[in-house]
């Protein structure tokens, strides 16, 4: 009796033990079919093709100044960090190099390169040096695939000789690089991405170059400024923020550094966008009750409404190839959803079915959207806002983020290739960058909460 | 089978044997030394009864120390360790006490509300027409994504508009606020519409449009900063202020 007794009460539980872990096994099976079925595609001009393998060894030191160490360093870090974040080609690690790497052309041994382990079908090599408070770079592009005639690419430069001057080289040689091995669409290292920062104790508009770095204050208007809009020649800036009077549209000139007179429109205007010919401006402006979408010239003349609607609209957003569309987001129906417009107040579309769609971002070949979307929203289910593209002719649609936090605000780069956005992800809100496809996803802001980024034109 | 069962019964006695044994020959660690007493800290409490009194009336205040060589409440001063006294503040105030003794200090505090009395119409010389509208003037909470006035609030527009009427003088300004979901931009329209709904509830019940200002705020003020329903539910809201 005493042996069948003793066993019973380790064998129920042992069975609760089982059938607990079973659940959670099925239910571990059941949650990837369901909750986790989302497409994630990669999509891309470059799709299915390999991308050049590029093998970028350190540019060698050409003079013995003591600033020539600091200033490589600068440059050898930018120029690597431009060609990964590039997004057309692949670099080839370091650890594959040989121990002698070139710094002119005679010292290129193609044996070594075009062959593994670096089998490498490029090769950018160069040297750096300083003399006379002088910046001299000389850098090289060689297809070492054919030996017979293997200049792509050589080119001399000569600055002040600072660490913002070698960087700037570094920009210019990676662009060259890019534009000849990406299909001949320019680089965006000399881009500059606008945004909103709260680091000097208010929001106010920002500026840095397009991989983080110098980052300076812009706009010091002691209150609230958000949505800051670049000029596509880059010379001004719209943005609106809260003044005596309500919020207003402000117009910041870059070239002059200072504000500059943009009218008063009355009620709240909001979210100023640019059409591709600088000539005009869309924006949000509750003047004639509640907020809809107006035109004007850049001068703020010939104001007028485009959309009627009853629930607010916001964010609009021409269409960067043609300048006859518009997207914006509206309440109208509830929940903010994403439409389009012809700029004359016709053919109003919607574009996203579900969820709380915002911040339509046109992309430069005038072909997607971007978009931020929470596209299960409601009890029971804890969507998360994540950055999407959308084919606008097909409505089809793609998710580019998945890696958590509240993400919106997506602007594309002038190449087409690269959004810029902001997330919560690290904790806070910074501003992240990315590929189109959603790799490469890096982090640019550090400090305090930034949003709302706005990538130049060119 | 039973022999057996004998068997491992006396193994198993003789093992239990052996680690008494064992255990026996350990020798009890001696107790640390018990650490010197320490002062007795204050304790103290105080309370006010009732916690709500209108506007001339009294309430009694008890309040009760220990281990305190020294007992003081803000406003009254020093008094006795424990004790009780009637007290007729003009205005709501907090009772402040701090009981000092060798073990350190200890702070209790109490709350007495003084409500002033309802649709008075003159102002007592200590209430300005901005303590009167801050008292009086209740602001108009929304539901998620929406700036159509609830049913519920109708009472407090009801109260703000009495109030508005017979205050005919006060010009005040209407925020319109959102919780912290969703997108800036958005919640900045949203909160103007929902400026713009509470101004329109109020003038079409006859205050005069010039007297309003609406601003909205979106999610840039929020009044609560917890991430909670019961925090978003408080942050959507056309929000009333006096302009001076």
């Amino acid at each position: 009796m005493n042996d069948t007794h003793r066993p019973v009460p380790h064998f129920t539980i042992g069975a609760r033990l089982l059938s607990v872990l079973s659940l959670l096994i099925l239910l571990g099976s059941l949650f990837p079919s369901t909750s986790f079925a989302q497409d994630w595609v990669r999509t891309g001009s470059g799709l299915g093709l390999d991308k050049v393998h590029l093998a970028v060894p350190d540019f060698k030191p050409s003079s013995s100044d003591p600033q020539n160490d600091a200033l490589l360093k600068a440059f050898n870090d930018t120029l690597w960090n431009d060609l990964d974040n590039s997004g057309v080609v692949e670099l080839v690690s370091k650890s594959f190099y040989p121990l002698q790497v070139p710094g002119q052309p005679p010292e290129v041994t193609f044996g070594v390169w075009n062959s593994p382990p670096p089998n490498a079908a490029m090769l950018a090599f160069g040297n750096l040096g300083v003399g006379a408070g002088k910046l001299t770079v000389q850098g090289w592009l060689y297809d070492v695939k054919n030996t017979a005639s293997p200049e792509v690419l050589g080119k001399q430069y000569t600055d002040v000789a600072t660490s913002d001057a070698a960087r700037l080289i570094a920009h210019k040689f990676a662009d060259e690089i890019i534009f000849r091995l990406g299909g001949g669409i320019p680089g965006i290292t000399e881009s500059k991405i606008y945004f909103v920062s709260d680091r000097s104790g208010n929001k106010e508009i920002w500026v840095m170059d397009y991989d983080g770095s110098n980052q300076r204050q812009l706009t010091h208007q002691g209150s609230v400024s958000l949505s800051p809009r670049v000029s596509p020649d880059g010379s001004r800036l719209a943005f609106s923020s809260l003044t005596k009077a309500g919020w207003d549209i402000l117009m910041f000139s870059l070239d002059l550094n200072r504000l500059v007179s943009f009218p008063r429109f009355g009620g709240t205007n909001l979210s100023p966008a640019w059409s591709p010919d600088g000539a005009r401006l869309a924006l949000s402006s509750s003047r004639g009750g509640n907020s809809q979408i107006y035109l004007c010239d850049v001068s703020g003349a010939n104001l007028h409404r485009i959309t009627s609607n009853k629930g607010p609209d916001v964010g609009p957003v021409w269409n960067r190839k043609t300048g006859a569309q518009i997207a914006f987001v509206s309440g109208d129906t509830g929940l903010p959803q994403v439409y389009t417009i012809e700029a004359d107040g016709t053919n109003q579309q919607r574009m996203t079915d579900q969820g709380y769609a915002v911040s339509p971002s046109w992309s430069p070949n005038g072909q997607f959207l971007t978009l931020a979307w929470i596209r299960k929203y409601g009890p029971g289910e804890p969507g998360s806002s994540d950055i999407y593209l959308m084919d606008i002719a097909s409505k089809q649609w793609v998710q580019l983020t998945h890696d958590g936090g509240h993400n919106d605000y997506p602007s594309w780069a002038p190449d087409g290739r690269h959004i810029v956005f902001q997330s919560s992800r690290s904790g806070k809100e910074e501003i992240w960058m990315m590929l189109a496809d959603g790799t490469k996803l890096h982090q640019l802001t550090f400090t305090g909460r930034n949003t709302q980024p706005n990538w130049s034109w060119k | 089978m039973k022999h057996q069962t004998w068997k491992a019964l006396a193994t198993v006695i003789a093992l239990a044997g052996i680690l008494m044994l064992g255990a026996c020959h350990k020798k009890a660690a001696p107790p640390p030394p018990p650490p010197p007493p320490p002062a007795a800290a204050p304790t103290a409490s105080i309370s006010v009864s009732p916690d709500t009194i209108a506007q001339g009336q009294s309430a009694t205040l008890t309040w009760q120390t220990s281990n305190a060589t020294d007992v003081s409440i803000d406003g009254i001063g020093a008094v006795q360790p424990s004790g009780t006294q009637q007290v007729t503040p003009t205005d709501s105030i907090t009772y402040h006490l701090v009981a000092k003794g060798s073990g350190g200090n200890q702070e209790a505090s109490t709350r007495l509300t003084v409500t002033l009395p309802l649709g008075e119409v003159a102002p007592p010389p200590s209430s300005s027409e901005e303590d009167l509208f801050g008292h009086n003037v209740k602001d108009v909470y929304f539901d998620y994504d929406r700036y159509d006035i609830r049913s519920d609030q109708q009472a407090a527009i009801q109260a703000d508009m009495l109030f508005l009427n017979q205050h005919p003088n006060i010009n005040f300004t209407v925020e319109g606020h959102c919780d912290s979901r969703g997108s800036t931009e958005y919640n900045l329209a949203l909160g103007d519409q929902r400026a713009s709904a509470v101004k329109s509830a109020l003038t079409t019940a006859g205050i005069s449009p010039n007297r309003i200002k609406t601003i909205s705020y979106g999610k840039e003020k929020p009044f609560c900063l917890e991430e909670s329903e019961g925090c978003w539910r408080q942050n959507r809201r056309g929000h009333f202020v006096y302009q001076k």
